[in-house]
């Protein structure tokens, strides 16, 4: 371990790297065996693959939903937070909770995993009840989420401190936009946690039966904000780091910390959208949600401007006008930049097919087709992905102090990755508007006419998969190849964007995290008061649950 | 906090095309009844065997011409198996399981809803083109999902 890093990086920030690396690493381990998984799906579906008895379809997609969706991004949002805390707040420091929080991560994802392996727990990464996994699966889980519990409380330690010792002055950008993360993220998880509360009692045998819809709505008051807690992992990245790769700036820090509190207040009291097609919840309820769901787009219409206005601004100082002088201004050749530009084109797709799945009445067209699986690999799978293994080749040389190995192989990985994820997931989105289904193990249906037209389009979708997982091949080639290949020395300090105009001051009103993170707990419980209310006034039939599997 | 002229003109435009959209879904809830499928109705799982009419699922004539079609979704099949729908008629489904969740799903139809244990579902579709309909489980529900299908005949 120890010529991993550096010699001449001081032993704080050493310490403090040893830490970062332990999440990284453990996310790219998820996305790397997530992407074996994934291939193996994408061929098997396509009717392409002459699986073995032993292949289990479901097994594996409940391998490869938790570790991408769970697994690869929360290690990844908590290590990069945590790296953007600790140098941005620089100070002698004990790291022995932090170490406690991801090992409660990694205990709680062994635990869940080894039930999967094992075949206990082949309830995909919904978990819905009453489909009835082994208790430790659940177990594991909650401990999963209890450890990131344990690095929001590390980072608010440091919010606190920073504020404390400089009287109250506003936190730099980057820390303030991780602490909102997991402010977010707290009041999301209390959600899954109030789930938890239910499933573990239950799985143990120590109640009779499960209330299903209860669970449903617990698990998608957390299940959409799941989805902004990646979002706004990217946005970090994309506001703080993205414009030190071409020497731009921050477009409006007010505005950064703007839209960080909106993602607060608007993530959690949306989760219906994802229920608009069960019994149980008036079509009122469903509607508010919709309502509340636009609402949640303002925040990323203010981010979409605000980048592109950092990157015109640089342009125009470069002497370049236009929109093709600025794309020629930006630095297309950087893996960094060039994960986040891309992601964010993807991000486009995604967009428009987000407001097609919120939209209430249309969602009847695709819900649960797998034009749903295109819709979230070109949103986490795109954007988030993408921008995370971009950052991963800014972030590994600032913890090791090595230049990255390989750094061409960089590149090519993040454009490899990009037309990768547009072959898969516009095939899935089209083989879902003919009918396709999502999460079912390749079957023709005994030759029905409406299969025979989507199953070209899954095998195209295969395809974009195998250039996907080829591209994470090479993703950990260069991850694991600066760490003990190369002894090229790098700078180490980070360096984050600063705001276009020093005169840009922050409204003390944007400061106070927590009391935000107060009013967000209190809209959730506004728009679920009414459709929680209802379930709990029927009766609530108990199912006894079962294995299907 | 200063926010620049552009971004009020963006902001401006994108939340107005929000309205719009949501005009629009609103607009059609109300006027033309569109909305997503909702039962309100509850049944005991663990006796839908013994309870009117899912003890005996199937297709029903209703006196003005149209019918109600009772399914139980279970484990891994659809009860009525295959049901045939003279061309042109209204159908409203109910559906209903008593084991885990399923879906409930026709493609080229705008039937698409889940069935979750406890509750009844219900959606309803008139069949204006003649041939022969997939009813998908689109819910993952256990080692047989991708088997858990039935077929709809219009004629
Ligand atoms: C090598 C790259 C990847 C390939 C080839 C791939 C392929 C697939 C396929 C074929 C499915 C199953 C479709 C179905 O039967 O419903 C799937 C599901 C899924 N993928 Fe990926 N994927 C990749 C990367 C990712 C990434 C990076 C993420 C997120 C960070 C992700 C998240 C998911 C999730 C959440 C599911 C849904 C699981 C479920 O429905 O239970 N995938 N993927
Ligand atoms: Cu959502
Ligand atoms: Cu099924």
């Amino acid at each position: 371990m120890e010529r991993m890093l550096e010699r001449s990086m001081p032993q704080q920030v050493r310490n403090e790297n040893y830490l970062v690396i332990a999440h990284i690493y453990t996310a790219t381990a998820a996305i790397a065996l997530g992407a074996v998984f994934g291939v193996f799906q994408g061929f098997s579906r396509a009717g392409a693959l002459n699986a073995p008895v032993w292949f289990d379809y479901y097994r594996i997609l409940t391998m490869h939903g938790v570790l991408m969706a769970l697994v690869f991004t929360t290690f990844f949002i908590t290590g990069l937070s945590l790296f953007v805390t600790y140098r941005s707040i620089p100070r002698p420091r004990k790291l022995a909770l932090a170490w406690f929080g991801w090992w409660l991560m990694l205990a709680g994802t062994a635990m869940a995993a080894v039930t999967i392996v094992m075949g206990d727990a082949t309830v995909l990464y919904t978990f819905y009840a009453p489909l009835k996994a082994s208790p430790w699966f659940y177990v594991g889980a909650t401990l999963l989420v209890l450890g990131t519990w344990v690095v929001a409380f590390e980072i608010f330690e440091n919010v606190y401190f920073f504020r404390k010792a400089n009287s109250g002055k506003a936190v730099p950008l980057v820390v303030y936009c991780s602490a909102a993360t997991f402010v977010m993220w707290i009041v999301a998880t209390l959600g899954v946690v109030a789930e938890m509360g239910l499933l573990i009692p239950w799985a143990f045998g120590w109640t009779p039966g499960i209330n299903v819809m209860l669970t449903r709505m617990f698990f998608w008051y957390f299940g959409h904000p799941l989805v902004y807690f990646w979002i706004m992992g990217a946005y970090i990245i994309w506001y703080n780091i993205i414009p030190t790769r071409y020497g731009g700036n921050v477009f409006s820090d007010g505005l950064v910390r703007l839209t960080f509190i909106m993602l607060i207040l608007l993530s959690t009291p949306v989760g219906i959208h994802h229920q608009f097609m069960e019994p149980g919840i008036s079509p009122m309820w469903k509607m508010l949600h919709t309502i509340t769901t636009y609402g949640v787009a303002i925040p990323s219409f203010i981010t979409a401007f605000a980048i592109f206005a950092s990157f015109e601004l640089y342009a125009i100082k470069q002497g370049r006008r236009g929109f093709i002088g600025t794309v020629k201004a930006l630095p297309w050749n950087d893996p960094t930049f060039s994960g986040a530009a891309l992601g964010m084109l993807l991000f486009i797709l995604g967009g428009f097919g987000g407001l097609v799945n919120a939209s209430y009445s249309m969602d009847t067209v695709v819900h649960n087709t797998i034009w749903i699986v295109g819709h979230f690999h070109v949103t986490v799978g795109g954007p988030v992905a993408l921008t995370f293994l971009g950052a991963a080749y800014w972030l590994i040389p600032r913890l090791t102090g090595r230049a990255l190995w390989k750094p061409d192989w960089a590149l090519f990985q993040t454009r490899l990755w990009f037309f990768g994820m547009l072959i898969m997931s516009i095939s899935m989105h089209y083989a879902g508007l003919l009918g396709a289904p999502r999460r079912t193990a390749n079957v023709d249906y005994l030759g029905a006419a409406a299969a025979q037209t989507w199953q070209p389009y899954m095998l195209l979708a295969a395809v974009g998969g195998l250039f996907l997982f080829l591209s994470i091949a090479i993703f950990v080639a260069v991850a694991v190849g600066t760490l003990v290949q190369n002894q090229k020395t790098e700078p180490f300090a980070a360096d984050f964007a600063t705001p276009a105009s020093a005169a840009d001051t922050t409204p003390p009103l944007l400061q106070h995290l927590f009391r935000w993170g107060v009013v967000a707990l209190g809209l959730a419980v506004l728009a679920y008061a009414g459709p929680l209310g209802e379930l709990l006034r029927h009766p609530g039939y108990l199912a006894p649950g079962m294995r299907t599997w | 906090m200063h926010v620049h002229k552009y971004e009020r003109w963006w902001l401006t435009f994108g939340v107005a095309m929000l309205i719009v959209f949501l005009g629009v879904i609103v607009f059609a809830a109300i006027a033309d009844n569109i909305n997503p499928p909702t039962g309100m109705t509850q049944i005991d799982p663990t006796k839908v065997a013994q309870t009117p009419p899912f003890d005996k699922p199937g297709l029903r004539k209703l006196p003005d011409g149209s019918y109600e079609a009772y399914y139980v979704a279970q484990v891994f099949s659809f009860a009525p198996a295959s049901v045939t729908i003279p061309i042109g008629s209204k159908v409203t489904f109910f559906v209903t399981s008593p084991d885990v969740v399923h879906g409930f799903f026709i493609p080229d139809t705008d039937i698409n809803m889940m069935a979750v244990p406890g509750w009844v579902n219900t959606d309803s579709h008139t069949f204006t083109r003649a041939g022969e309909y997939l009813l998908i489980c689109h819910e993952y529900c256990g080692i047989g999902h991708q088997n858990m299908f039935a077929k709809i005949e219009v004629r």
